[in-house]
Parts: C-alpha cells; sequence; structure tokens
C-alpha cells in the first residue's frame, strides 16, 4: 500500500513558497489546519492567495497571518469575525474576493471533478455578477462561475491512514473534503492517523486519490468563537 | 411594536409540518425556540448540518460541532453530517422548503439587500446569495425602520443587493406584508395596538390595503 506518511508540519509545508495559492480548510475556527498554520507562520511566507471561507478571527487561525501580512489575496465568503481582515479590506491594503459560499463551495469542488466553469443563480442581479456571462434556462437566470484550484490544499481531518483516506467529524468537516480534491498536492493533518487497512471502507469520507501528504498533528487548541451553553 | 422575540414567535406560525427549514442568524435563529412542539420539521445548517440540536450544557461543549453562526450546538438523535459542497447542493437543488433571514433593506419587488453597508460594513455575504436565489420560500425578519427612523421598505433597495425579487413576506416590529407580483407590500397583519396609519408613515415603498388589516394573533 502507497505510504504517504510525512513526520510533522514542517516536512509538510516545506516547499511551500512565496507567492503560493492555498486553500485552507474550516468554517470559521472549526477544521482549521492548525499545525500547517502554525509552521507558516513561523516561516513567514509572504504574498499568499488564500482560499477560504473565512478569515479566522484577529489572533488565531489565518488572521495570524494577515497580522503579519503575509496575505496578498483572499477568496472568501464571510470575513466578519475578523476586524483586521475588515479593516484591511476597506482601506484597500488586501485584495478581496468576496464569493457566495455554495459558489465557493461548488468553484473548489468543481476544480477538483475536472468541471472548468458551471451556472449558478446565486449572485444573479447583485455586484457578484459583474462582468460574468448570464445565462437562462428555462426562464431563470443563471451566472458563469469558474472552477478554483490551488497549489496546495491544506486540509483538517479527524482520522486518517497512511495512503490518506480521511474522516472527518462534526461540523468540522464542511470545505475540507472539497478542498482536499482541489490542490494539486493536498496535505492532511489528522487528530489520529492509522495504518491503512484500519478504517471501514464504507466509513470513509475522502479517498486517498486526493491526499499527498498526511501527518498526526499535534496540540490542537480548537477555538471556539461563540462558547453558547444552556442553563 | 414587537419584540425580537414576539417577531420570531410570529414567523414561527408560518412554519409547515415536515418541513426543512434554514434560519439566519439575528432574529431568525429564535424562531427555533417558537416552532410549536408537536410540528416536526427540520433545520439545516449552512456549515453542515441536518437537525440542529439544543445548546450544549457546558460540560458538554464540542469545538466541532457549531451553527452557521459559529455557536456552539449539539446534534439530535436522527442528525445527518455533510460537507459544504452537499450543503449548497441542498440549498441551490431546492431542498430547503423556507428560508427566514435578516435584511437591512427589501424593495417592494422583493429584492433584498443584507450583506453590505459600502466603505462601511463589508463582512461578505456567506450564503446568503445562494439561499434567496434558490429557497421556495423566503420570509425576511427586521425592524421595520433603522436606528435612525428610516424606513427600511422602500421602492428600490440603495445598498448592494443579495438577490432580486426573491422575497415572499417580511414581519417587522410593526406588521406582516407579503410582496404583490406587481410590486407593492401588501399589509396582512398589524402589531397589536399599531395602527395603519403608523405603517403607512413609516413604509417609503407602496404600500396596498385590501379591506380590514387584522392584528397579529399570538396564541
Amino acid at each position: 500500500m502507497i505510504n504517504k506518511t510525512v513526520k510533522n508540519a514542517e516536512e509538510a509545508v516545506k516547499d511551500i513558497q512565496d507567492g503560493a495559492t492555498l486553500m485552507m480548510g474550516g468554517f470559521g475556527l472549526s477544521g482549521i489546519p492548525e499545525n500547517c498554520i502554525a509552521d507558516l507562520l513561523k516561516r513567514k511566507i509572504q504574498n499568499l492567495t488564500i482560499v477560504s471561507n473565512n478569515a479566522g478571527v484577529d489572533d488565531f487561525g489565518i488572521g495570524l497571518f494577515l497580522k503579519e501580512r503575509m496575505v496578498k489575496k483572499m477568496i472568501s465568503s464571510y470575513v466578519g469575525e475578523n476586524d483586521e481582515f475588515e479593516r484591511q479590506l476597506l482601506s484597500g491594503e488586501l485584495d478581496v474576493e468576496l464569493v457566495p459560499q455554495g459558489t465557493l463551495a461548488e468553484r473548489i469542488r468543481a476544480g477538483g471533478a475536472g468541471i472548468p466553469a458551471f451556472f449558478t443563480p446565486a449572485g444573479v442581479g447583485t455586484e457578484v455578477a459583474e462582468g460574468k456571462e448570464i445565462r437562462e434556462f428555462d426562464g431563470k437566470s443563471y451566472l458563469l462561475e469558474h472552477a478554483l484550484h490551488a497549489d496546495f490544499a491544506l486540509v483538517k481531518a479527524w482520522k486518517g491512514d497512511t495512503a490518506g483516506n480521511l474522516i472527518f467529524k462534526g461540523t468540522a468537516r464542511n470545505f475540507n473534503p472539497l478542498m482536499a480534491t482541489a490542490g494539486k498536492i493536498t496535505i492532511a493533518e489528522v487528530e489520529e492517523l492509522v495504518p491503512a487497512g484500519s478504517l471501514d471502507p464504507n466509513a470513509i469520507h475522502t479517498p486517498g486519490i486526493y491526499v499527498q501528504r498526511i501527518f498526526q498533528g499535534d496540540s490542537y487548541e480548537k477555538r471556539i468563537e461563540q462558547r453558547t451553553v444552556s442553563v | 411594536m414587537l419584540t425580537k422575540e414576539q417577531i420570531a414567535k410570529r414567523i414561527a406560525k408560518e412554519v409547515e409540518n415536515g418541513q426543512y427549514i434554514n434560519l439566519g442568524i439575528g432574529i431568525p435563529t429564535l424562531v427555533a425556540n417558537y416552532i410549536p412542539a408537536h410540528l416536526e420539521i427540520v433545520l439545516q445548517s449552512e456549515n453542515g448540518l441536518l437537525g440542529i440540536g439544543p445548546f450544549p450544557k457546558e460540560s458538554a461543549v464540542d469545538p466541532d460541532l457549531i451553527n452557521a453562526g459559529k455557536q456552539t450546538i449539539t446534534l439530535l438523535p436522527d442528525s445527518a453530517l455533510f460537507d459544504s459542497a452537499q450543503s449548497f447542493a441542498m440549498i441551490r437543488g431546492g431542498h430547503v422548503h423556507l428560508t427566514i433571514l435578516g435584511a437591512m433593506e427589501v424593495s417592494e419587488h422583493g429584492d433584498i439587500a443584507n450583506w453590505k453597508i459600502p466603505g462601511k460594513m463589508v463582512k461578505g455575504m456567506g450564503g446568503a446569495m445562494d439561499l434567496v436565489a434558490s429557497a421556495k420560500n423566503i420570509i425576511v425578519a427586521m425592524q421595520h425602520c433603522s436606528k435612525d427612523g428610516q424606513s427600511k421598505l422602500l421602492p428600490e433597495c440603495a445598498l448592494p443587493l443579495t438577490g432580486i425579487r426573491c422575497v415572499k413576506k417580511i414581519v417587522t416590529d410593526l406588521a406582516v406584508l407579503e410582496i404583490a407580483p406587481e410590486g407593492g407590500f401588501i399589509l396582512k397583519e398589524r402589531a397589536p395596538n399599531v395602527s395603519i396609519e403608523e405603517i403607512k408613515s413609516k413604509t417609503a415603498g407602496k404600500l396596498i390595503i385590501l379591506g380590514e388589516v387584522p392584528e397579529m394573533q399570538f396564541n
């Protein structure tokens, strides 16, 4: 069986250079590749283009990249939790492409699935439609949107095996499975790495064909943005 | 005029048995608290969950279980988890029966603006554009006027749009209104002790009144 194990985040991301386009999994802070983020932060790579649904918070997740001015462009759907992001966006320091969340998900899925472009109704009649082809199907208007690709996809999963098969947990799944398919090189960090053959084939969410490097991460903070409890 | 809870309570009366429902952040999330217990419905969370459970007890908080507003939640015994492409396939494919969301402005043609104030607030649209472009039924929960007294029910939206010709019904702190096919806000119900005159004076768009306008009922 093919073994894709690397030792740690440092080994996994060592060939990521300035100017790379990265996809990073997560919805808010749930399911973000914490170990890879920490290592890239140490190396202070520059001029990154990052595709990620959100931008973390000011002092955690991708927010830390923004603080260190490592990011040239963000492609996201919602950046509201991060004041620094909003500030850089409004001031023009940061190039931001705001994409409807469903369009973002489908552009990434299409990228991994060999679909160069597709039509979606999201954004018709809004500024998202500017400069884009509109076509009618059965009397309803749709926008032409193009697939997204990345040099590297950094994904976080719950369990993975040495062949790169991945299982996700809870709502930490979100964009990770899609991004895993769309990165030229997909790096998966998992909470538990098991030998290939240990996982039930029925339970696998992302087949290992999409994953090039996998490692068992550690010290996951799993910060919570809105700790909400019932009395 | 109604409180946020009362707006949510009135909207909960629109929910039908068997519906799959997406609730936006803000007042819409409160609707979940008022859906009659005998109705069987399923709440969809855009980040990959069908069947949103109640907020957890302190000891059961799980960072891998959050809703679209990034609050910690729990699963129900019959919940289902999936990825973001699946989630929006569900939404875009018309499988979600009812979408309830907030708005900054609604036009008399059913256009909605709820994601950007140019130069001041650009948080992003999140899933809102997908939801309004695809949902079978869209109900807006909002205040009738802004904090500085401007009507939010307009002939045309001035703020950047989230979607066009998509809103069906609006519940504000003053009224329940429906969008007329030919354009205009049809006044269906008044909040208790709120007059038609007050609603007229606070609605900048075309207000259509067809006969008697009853007060909202909350039983």
